[in-house]
């Protein structure tokens, strides 16, 4: 697959830049974590919007709760696998029970860490936080997508969390003539025999498979649910019914994620069979993401067999 | 203007409020009374004399912050909230009831509450977030939040710690209601925090080391902080738990407990005695 453009982390960081030259309130804090997150240049050019917390993520989502309540626009970014596990709690109690419209960026989420193994994968993130009342949830699937969410979630009223990857991404988008709202989800091919819903970094391979089956005469729709939380009903109802068929795609255990938002919403007003594809219950192999990807079918060739298997 | 009151009328204010303290808790048949009476003076001193808050404008830009880290003992606040006038006697009477606005931690659909909290550990980091916000804003409030001694096993209070040295927080006030007891026993027996002073000072942070049962030391500290030492502060507040009811000072039951009528009688009665006593020499 040729990738032509940047990672979603440094799309986020850099939109991030521009709007915190015009926006004081915009603030930035992590845990030692600039590097990883690609913030390097935000703390260099808005260094008295910058909050280092050092490796102490407990302490940076509370302070991050703290700025808020006195009006500063905060972005919380850090390894996505931290920020779900050890500050849990200050972000159900600090963020989203006390309604602090804190934006937290989770990088290198699901297995983007491969070979690093399950201490640095978050697999449980959509899960846990959806969970939380309050609590949006967001998965961009490229770099521009990115780019426009970041604009929207400056004075977004609510807690969000952001979950992106590590390496560049295919463009699922070529240029930035689509509309983005969080909240609704983007169909990128119709079809009627069947559905993909993809979100986040399996959007890419949702519609590549999509193409393939398309073109072997099984008309595919592809949706790229990029909120998980507030989610599409109203998309995920259509495909049911317009369809009939829904396969879902998650870099996510197959336990309480998109599966489970589309099978929970389905099975109560319009049942129709699925596939769920995600990790199983398993700690996740280890290889490149892409390795990763391909054994759980979670790549285009993978949603394609899938499809194959699930149409006959 | 309340926050221009004297010692002596603030001890007789802090009674008037304790008072009322021991009927919320036995109406609503609920409450963390212990620590509830041990903080009381403190809060007291607060809310009538040190903070610059104003309870017909709650969110009024540049008030002084107050977290209520060790939320468990939520009565004592909304007791105080009812004296100053930022929620009514009706909506304190519905304590305990079912559908109550009010709940057993600190939340924010109440006026005057900045932050909901109960999970222990979580407040100090919240306040150096108000306190580098402060700083980046060249406002002038001051963020003061109340930890319980037990509270300070919880590790994530020591990150905080590091943050506000870190970042020079000398308008932030970290108090530790010093009591001594926590729910299965005393404090050092159940994990050592002392020498607490020393802990923090090691930390980077101005310590108080005081009697807090007494009001007039609460004040005359917070008083006379040096708020621009570059350091956050930290007042440890040497208290009793169950302060001024005689029958539960220091007995570890009352960490959570309600009174029976016969205790509440004799309870009401002490502090109406102290009430009256306290008056006269206002």
């Amino acid at each position: 697959m040729e990738i032509k453009s940047v990672a979603c982390r440094k799309s986020f960081t850099d939109a991030l830049v521009e709007l915190g030259k015009k926006d004081k309130n915009i603030v930035a804090v992590t845990t030692d974590a600039r590097g990883s997150v690609t913030l390097t240049d935000f703390a260099k050019e808005l260094p008295e919007q910058f909050v280092e917390c050092g490796i102490a993520e407990q302490d940076a989502v509370g302070i991050s709760a703290g700025l808020a309540s006195c009006g500063k626009k905060v972005f919380v970014c850090g390894p996505a696998c931290f920020y779900v596990a050890r500050s849990l709690e200050q972000v159900k109690v600090d963020i989203a029970y006390s309604n602090q419209p804190v934006k937290i960026l989770g990088v290198s989420g699901g297995v983007a860490y491969g070979a690093l193994g399950a201490t640095h994968h978050s697999l449980h993130d959509i899960a846990a936080l959806r969970t939380f009342p309050g609590m949006q949830i967001v998965l961009p699937s490229d770099a521009r997508q990115t780019r426009k969410l970041v604009e929207q979630l400056v004075d977004y009223p609510y807690p969000v969390y952001v979950r992106v990857g590590r390496n560049a991404v295919p463009d699922v988008y070529e240029d930035d003539n689509f509309d983005y709202q969080i909240g609704k989800s983007i169909q990128l091919q119709d079809g009627k025999d069947l559905t993909i819903i993809g979100t986040g970094e399996t959007v890419y391979h949702a519609l590549e498979a999509g193409k393939r089956l398309a073109s072997e005469g099984i008309s595919t729709r592809v949706i790229d649910m990029h909120t998980l939380k507030p989610a599409d009903t109203e998309a995920i109802l259509k495909a049911a019914k317009e369809t009939g068929r829904i396969i879902t795609v998650e870099e996510h255990s197959m336990y309480g994620g998109l599966g489970a938002i589309v099978a929970e919403t389905v099975c109560q007003s319009c049942p129709v069979p699925m596939r769920i594809l995600g990790i199983p219950d398993e700690n996740a192999i280890h290889g490149k993401p892409l390795e990763i990807f391909h054994y759980y079918k979670l790549d285009a060739e993978g949603i394609y067999q899938t499809a194959k298997e699930f149409i006959k | 203007m309340d926050n221009l009151m004297s010692i002596p009328e603030l001890t007789l204010k802090c009674e008037q409020i304790r008072k009322r303290l021991v009927e919320v808790v036995y109406k609503a048949k609920a409450g963390h009374i212990g620590g509830d009476l041990s903080s009381l003076n403190a809060l007291t001193a607060l809310y009538f004399r040190i903070m610059n808050i104003d309870p017909q404008n709650p969110k009024m830009e540049n008030r002084d912050r107050f977290i209520m880290s060790k939320g468990h003992c939520v009565e004592a606040l909304y007791s105080v909230l009812e004296a100053k006038g930022f929620i009514s006697k009706e909506l304190v009477d519905t304590y305990g009831e079912y559908l109550s606005v009010l709940a057993g931690h600190p939340t924010i659909e109440v006026p005057g509450i900045e932050f909901n909290s109960g999970a222990l550990g979580h407040g100090l980091s919240i306040g150096v977030g108000c306190a580098i916000a402060a700083k980046m804003d060249k406002k002038s409030y001051r963020t003061y939040v109340l930890m319980g001694d037990g509270e300070q096993g919880e590790g994530s209070i020591y990150e905080a710690a590091m943050a506000g040295s870190n970042y020079n927080l000398d308008n932030l006030v970290a108090l530790i209601d010093r009591n001594g007891l926590q729910i299965s026993d005393t404090t050092e027996n159940v994990m050592k925090i002392e020498p607490i002073r020393d802990r923090w000072e090691a930390f980077g942070w101005d310590v108080h080391d005081i009697n807090g049962n007494s009001i007039e030391e609460i004040v005359n500290t917070l008083e006379n902080i040096d708020y621009n030492n570059g350091k956050p502060h930290l007042v440890i507040l040497r208290t009793t738990k169950g302060f001024h009811v005689s029958l539960m000072e220091n007995i570890l039951k009352w960490h959570h407990g309600v009174p029976s009528s016969e205790e509440y009688t004799q309870a009401i009665a002490e502090i109406e005695n102290r009430i009256e006593e306290l008056k006269k020499m206002c």
